[in-house]
């Protein structure tokens, strides 16, 4: 119902004379093109009861899906016909309505597979084809016209080098944070005088604000790379990567390690005792046993730490560590909301797509009866 | 055979087990029993050596345990628990394999441990082997985790309150199932329990501890007729030990002249010169199950008969409270 509100009197698309001043906006009744505006109204709004009354809920991702799908599609269609002919400093944004429409779509869409229970093969597959939808759309050039897009084209070799840097921030980041956490995790878990001692330190470090955790690192390696000028040659800098996957690195460590003793923790004393009685051996048992039991748990503990890091990494760019946070930067610094989008989306983007994936495999580890 | 000698663990001051020694021969099954804190579990695990003892040796045929790596150790002896520990990860057949592959058991015989072994617990191989063990009661539960026990073909099979936490109607059927499969299959049990019914159907003999000592290790009838001190009456139940004790005797040891019985209608019997015919005692029963028949019938003498219904004898009143008095 949010979304049949939305569609009547939220702006759909804003029409702006160039990059930076705030246009006017167009609700879709309001459109100036009527074939376009009207009928897509009525559409989303039929896509929208159909959902609402839906008995099955295959019908209701369905309905969910299909107003999405409509969503984006006439955005780009209405951004063309909106846009002025020969008009090149002229822009076409989306507006509140568009977001509120496909967010209130994406929350039906999600309700419905949630109540549909697929496995986590299924969710992993729509999850693809969610992106592979969009994407398709944009490559299609459907969106050319819209002022995202506009960005994009303006920045499209920095912005897959951006993104690259952004997985490698995040990836860099997360792999020694794994590499050392569980191994951690599991020495807290056998002693308990560590596991007080270790959290503690940890639970601290996740205190401190990411802002300043990245300017606590410039001092100190700034100074090491200035003592030790082959560390520096070496990348080793008071800016850019090595201060920001340090930072990323830290802020990981607690979430794993907490997971990781929490995983073993709850693996069943009875067990652990059978194991040991019948004369598995320490390596055996905690290979054989208290892993695949742990196991899950960790995994959740990994889901949280990616999903952190995906936005964490943002931040990042203020140090010039780059990342998709490059954009959002620079579009606030130039008033330019359309670059912030063109950094902030694909990391929203991104951080869903990892958390289904992971989510999945969490859900496929318990799904072996545990 | 198991020989346990002068086992001892101290917890800083506290002796918990205070110098044990028994005897466990092969086939024989032996029971540890007290109340909590007695040490019995201790010493269970002190013979694995989940816990190192303090002082002392056991023994497996001769062999002092001591110089062997513990996991070699276990792998010779079955340990069943209370909380049964199965892998929640694993299936029932791959539960049972731990042992046998462990030991390195060649593929095709550990098949044919788990199916033997499933069979013996009555569970259809072809229903259970794949399940999960969320999939399974708990009943079901506890009878893998005893099967996976004795998977390895264990030198001793080390049990610790292994029904305990069944109710009470699984339990008693449990325990029938396995002293029936025990007595098939001659495996050598050490059981730790606190529950004295459990003990007597269940052990040959049975290990009265106290405060970490043996009070007195006798069979059931002996510890019944002749407890060494207040302890071990009153762990005995003093009120109904005459019961318990025709509880252990079947009636086949009291049998009189069946002469004065002669058949009647419907498999009943009737005395000479009595009016009323009654139903005979079957020869698997006890004594106390023959006690109870003759209060409930009112006479004082019941003629018995075999599996084929033929009379074999008779069971008198006389006869059972003349067992109860015993040799004392």
């Amino acid at each position: 119902m949010a979304a049949l509100v939305a569609v009547a009197f939220a702006p759909f698309l804003a029409l702006q004379p160039n990059r930076i001043v705030s246009g006017e906006g167009f609700t879709l009744p309001g459109l100036p093109a009527a074939w376009l505006g009207l009928p897509l109204a009525t559409l989303l709004a039929a896509c929208a009861v159909a959902a609402a009354f839906a008995h099955h809920a295959a019908l209701q991702a369905l309905a969910g899906a299909a107003g999405a799908l409509a969503a984006l599609l006439g955005a780009g269609l209405a951004a063309t016909a909106l846009l002025p002919a020969g008009a090149t400093l002229a822009r076409v944004s989306l507006g509140s309505g568009f977001w509120l429409v496909t967010g209130a779509f994406g929350l039906i869409l999600a309700d419905a597979l949630v109540k549909l229970r697929g496995g986590p093969l299924v969710r992993i597959v729509l999850a693809f084809a969610a992106v592979g939808a969009v994407l398709a759309v944009l490559a299609a050039g459907l969106w050319d016209d819209l002022s995202i897009m506009r960005e994009y084209a303006a920045n499209r070799d920095s912005f897959w080098q951006q993104g690259a840097r952004h997985l490698v921030l995040v990836g860099g980041s997360l792999a020694p944070a794994l590499l050392l956490g569980i191994p951690l995790g599991y020495l807290c878990h056998r002693h308990a005088a560590a596991r007080g001692a270790v959290l503690a330190v940890l639970s601290v470090v996740q205190t401190v604000p990411s802002i300043a955790m990245f300017g606590l690192m410039m001092a100190p390696l700034a100074a090491l790379a200035a003592a030790y000028p082959a560390l520096g040659a070496a990348g080793i800098r008071g800016i850019g990567l090595t201060p920001a996957l340090l930072a990323l690195f830290l802020y990981s460590l607690l979430p794993v390690v907490a997971n990781t003793v929490a995983g073993f923790a709850a693996v069943p004393p009875a067990v652990v005792e059978a194991a040991r009685g019948m004369g598995m051996g320490s390596l055996r048992r905690l290979a054989g046993v208290e892993w695949p039991l742990a196991f899950p748990v960790i995994v959740t503990g990994v889901r949280i730490v990616l999903v952190q890091n995906i936005g964490l990494a943002a931040v990042a760019a203020l140090i010039g560590a780059g990342g998709f946070g490059t954009f959002v930067f620079r579009g606030m610094g130039q008033t330019a909301m359309d670059l912030v989008l063109l950094g902030a989306v694909p990391i929203v983007i991104l951080a869903f797509f990892a958390a289904v994936v992971l989510d999945a495999i969490a859900g496929r580890a318990q799904g072996r009866p545990a | 055979m198991i020989t346990v000698e002068a086992l001892t663990k101290t917890f800083g001051p506290v002796r918990a087990v205070d110098g044990i020694s028994f005897e466990l021969a092969e086939g024989e099954a032996l029971a540890l029993i007290g109340p909590s804190g007695c040490g019995k579990s201790t010493t269970l695990r002190m013979i694995n050596r989940l816990v190192e003892p303090s002082a002392g040796r056991v023994l497996i045929d001769g062999v002092d345990t001591a110089g062997m790596p513990s996991a070699t150790l276990r792998l010779r002896m079955g340990y069943a628990i209370q909380g049964i520990g199965l892998f929640p990860h694993r299936t029932v057949a791959q539960n049972i394999a731990t042992v046998p592959r462990l030991l390195g058991w060649p593929r095709a015989r550990i098949a044919a441990r788990i199916e033997e072994l499933l069979d013996l617990f009555g569970l259809p191989p072809a229903v259970f082997a794949r399940k999960y063990p969320h999939e399974l009661s708990g009943g079901q539960q506890q009878r893998v985790g005893v099967a996976r026990a004795m998977a390895g073909k264990p030198a001793v099979l080390l049990m610790d309150e292994p029904f305990g936490a069944l109710d009470p109607i699984t339990r008693t059927r449990l325990q029938d199932e396995f002293l029936a499969i025990r007595r098939r299959m001659g495996t050598t049990v050490l059981l730790v329990t606190h529950d004295m019914d459990e003990a007597f159907k269940l052990a040959d003999r049975l290990a009265v501890m106290e405060k970490g000592r043996i009070v007195q290790l006798d069979t059931p009838e002996a510890l019944l007729r002749r407890p060494a001190n207040a302890f071990v009456e009153s762990l005995t139940g003093s009120e109904d030990r005459g019961l318990k004790l025709l509880s252990l005797a079947g009636v086949t040891g009291l049998l009189g002249p069946a002469g004065d019985w002669t058949p009647a209608e419907d498999g009943a019997f009737r005395k000479a010169g009595a009016g009323r015919a009654h139903a005979p005692v079957s020869a698997s029963a006890t004594l106390r199950e023959a006690a109870s028949r003759l209060v409930f019938a009112g006479v004082t003498e019941l003629p018995v008969v075999d599996e084929a219904g033929t009379i074999i004898g008779a069971i008198g009143m006389e006869r059972i409270i003349a067992f109860g008095g015993g040799d004392r």
